[in-house]
């Protein structure tokens, strides 16, 4: 091994001063990487910067377009941070959100300029039953024939993904689309209202809606459920220490259920949130990826509501900068998933110093000569 | 189906089989030395972009290979400096791996999709035995990164069980612990194991990029990355079942094609999802045996070990 001049040394106890600084040094890290990237493509760092973390937010419209990208993001990851303080690894949060999405454009469709205002929370609660089926079938399939949650729930994404093309390519294709893979366009009673129908002249033009609402009462619910709840402390237990569990006589399956379920009933909401808000129809390539950002903002919020909702907000910024960026100069979109996974990336490694301290190697006593 | 027919169905299995087969090879390594890298995918996305970069700048096929093959052992060395030095979760690693990997791979290669490539792996017959029925221009027409796999199977086979490297590797798998106090080095060791998994990962995107699709697209490899990781626990990490498993998830994916062609009516959708649900399939059946799987998988899977 490379010795280098440095050594790990487990820490008694993990820091809990390193659990909060470990994410803001993983951004800056990040932003930092950002600037040598912007740099290398010959374009000015700070310039370049200010386009993609700044400008997005120096308008009404930028604020109201990162809610409307925070919220189901928010609102899955604070589903999946369930499942993880369980050990359940539910990576398929983005096919649960699809087929949530599904359920709830079959009701729009069928109910097309026939619904009433029950049409909408008809909606919202069949994308949670589509998001939570969708996240059974790794349950099932983990309870009873001990199959990794994570291929599995992996898998099932890209079946929803398939599922939702051959829709909109099929039986749910708008006949007047020209061909278009996308269905008809929803009725009022299908769609959050927004808040600039509310009135206020400052909001014209802004497409945020009050979808944002359910995740802003999903926050404190889900801290109240984690911090506060029996079956939310045998989940923690369940995840920290699974013999002690047992012990304890709580329920391993009965854990896994409800991680899985919470989390994909989380994420089908969010697609309700989608193809009922900014998109109004269901269409063969909808989501920029919420599903497996919202597995960053999970991690970057500790798995807790309000870091969850911090992390969310500047995933979204990361969106946004990266539409920024694509517009302004010509920077592919696809640097906001580079920033992404390096986020992700770096934060894992800040990490070490929760738990290690990281100590200057000191010269060995002339004693302790070659025992290794 | 006539017996002729078998003979294309055949050669796609075959063909869908190689970057299984390279992928999970790798990843077997790996996991036998107790490492779980999930970012498979994100490796193989940063191989077959490069390997496609490379030639489309003019670059033979033998440097788009050695490209292709760094370009995974980058991608797996980041995973292994964060798990085996910095101690992270595997499981999280290898995600992020996974989503950094299709990220990086899309940025780099933005200014390539939709160009074939330039050149690519052309079927290499040998003589006589190509021309056997059924078989012949399955197994003995495939291209050099196909020959390639079947060779490198038997040698991972020898090496696992013939060795004495072999048997370090695997002692190291099953108790960490053990093994250092034996004087084996665990952490260089389980390095050097991440590395051949990146390496052979970077080799099966390579595959997908000049030898079978010949182009690049973001998200090339669509999921066969994360299929191979479900390869391994199918073959019970031993490489010649592996072999096996590949063949068997290529004719699923062969089987599809198959049907499209001769016109059965069926949604192309439904048969692109075979692959998938055949996967979830085999996990759940070969999962359900929870005592052999642990007999056979490596007792210090996925555990992160501080051995400094």
């Amino acid at each position: 091994m490379i010795r280098t001049p440095w050594r790990l040394v487990p820490r008694t106890l993990p820091s809990p001063r390193m659990r909060f600084l470990a994410p803001v040094i993983a951004v800056a890290l990040t932003v930092i990487f950002g600037c040598i990237v912007f740099a290398s493509l010959g374009l000015s760092p700070l310039a370049a910067m200010r386009v993609f973390m700044i400008e997005p937010l120096s308008s009404v419209n930028g604020v109201s377009e990162l809610l409307l990208k925070a919220s189901p993001m928010c609102l899955i990851a604070l589903g999946l941070a369930v499942g993880y303080r369980a050990n359940v690894w539910n990576i398929g949060a983005e096919g649960q959100m699809y087929v949530g999405g599904i359920f709830a454009s079959g009701l729009a469709i069928y109910f097309h300029e026939r619904g009433g205002a029950w049409l909408l929370p008809a909606m919202v609660i069949a994308g949670a039953i589509g998001g939570a089926v969708w996240a059974s079938i790794p349950a099932v399939l983990k309870t009873r024939c001990h199959a990794n949650e994570i291929l599995v729930s992996l898998m099932l994404t890209y079946v929803a993904d398939l599922l939702v093309k051959y829709l909109v390519y099929g039986p749910w294709q708008d006949p007047a689309a020209n061909n278009f893979p996308l269905t008809v366009s929803f009725s009022d009673n299908a769609l959050f209202p927004l808040f600039a129908s509310f009135g206020g002249d400052w909001l014209e033009g802004t497409r945020v809606n009050v979808s944002l609402i359910i995740t802003l009462v999903a926050l404190p619910v889900a801290w109240l459920f984690m911090q506060r709840t029996f079956a939310g402390y045998q989940l923690t237990v369940a995840g920290l220490a699974p013999s002690a569990a047992r012990y304890a006589g709580f329920s391993s399956p009965a854990a896994i259920w409800m991680a899985l379920l919470i989390g994909g009933a989380a994420a089908g909401i969010a697609g309700v949130m989608e193809v009922a808000g900014p998109l109004g129809q269901l269409n063969d390539r909808w989501t920029p990826g919420y599903g497996f950002t919202a597995i960053i903002v999970a991690t970057l919020g500790r798995l807790h509501p309000f870091g969850i909702a911090l992390a969310s907000l500047l995933m979204a910024l990361v969106y946004l900068g990266g539409e920024a960026v694509q517009i302004s100069l010509q920077l592919p979109k696809a640097i906001s998933l580079v920033f992404q996974g390096l986020l992700l990336m770096l934060l894992l490694g800040c990490d070490v110093m929760v738990n290690y301290r990281i100590e200057r190697r000191r010269p060995a006593p002339a004693a302790a000569v070659e025992i290794k | 189906m006539t017996l002729d027919s078998l003979t294309p169905l055949f050669a796609s299995a075959v063909a869908a089989a190689i970057p299984l087969l390279l992928a999970a090879l790798g990843e077997l390594i790996t996991e036998r030395s107790g490492v779980l890298n999930l970012g498979v995918e994100g490796m193989m996305l940063m191989g077959g972009v490069t390997a496609f970069i490379v030639v489309a700048h003019g670059g033979g096929l033998t440097l788009a290979t050695i490209a292709a093959c760094c370009a995974g052992m980058i991608a797996a060395l980041m995973f292994a400096f964060v798990t085996l030095t910095l101690q992270a979760s595997q499981v999280a690693a290898g995600l992020a791996l996974a989503i950094l990997g299709s990220g990086v791979s899309a940025f780099l290669g933005r200014g390539y999709v939709g160009n074939p490539a330039k050149v690519s792996f052309s079927e290499l017959p040998i003589p006589l035995l190509s021309k056997l029925p059924i078989v012949g221009p399955a197994l003995f027409s495939m291209n050099a990164l196909g020959y390639l796999a079947v060779i490198l199977t038997v040698a991972t086979t020898w090496f696992l069980y013939r060795t004495k490297s072999g048997l370090i590797l695997r002692s190291v798998g099953e108790s960490p612990v053990v093994a250092q106090s034996l004087g084996l080095q665990v952490i260089r060791l389980r390095y050097l194991a991440t590395l051949f998994g990146g390496l052979m990962a970077g080799l099966a995107g390579c595959y997908y990029a000049v030898a079978q699709f010949k182009m690049w697209q973001e998200g090339l490899t669509s999921g066969n990355g994360w299929i191979a990781l479900a390869l391994v626990v199918f073959a019970s990490w031993r490489p010649v079942r592996l072999m096996l498993g590949a063949l068997l998830f290529g004719g699923v994916t062969a089987f599809g094609l198959y049907l499209q062609a001769v016109g059965v009516q069926v949604s192309a959708f439904a048969l692109a999802s075979l692959p998938y649900i055949a996967t979830v399939v085999v996990l759940a059946v070969i999962s359900r045996d929870q005592r052999a799987l642990r007999r056979n998988a490596p007792a210090s899977l996925g555990q992160s070990f501080f051995g400094m």
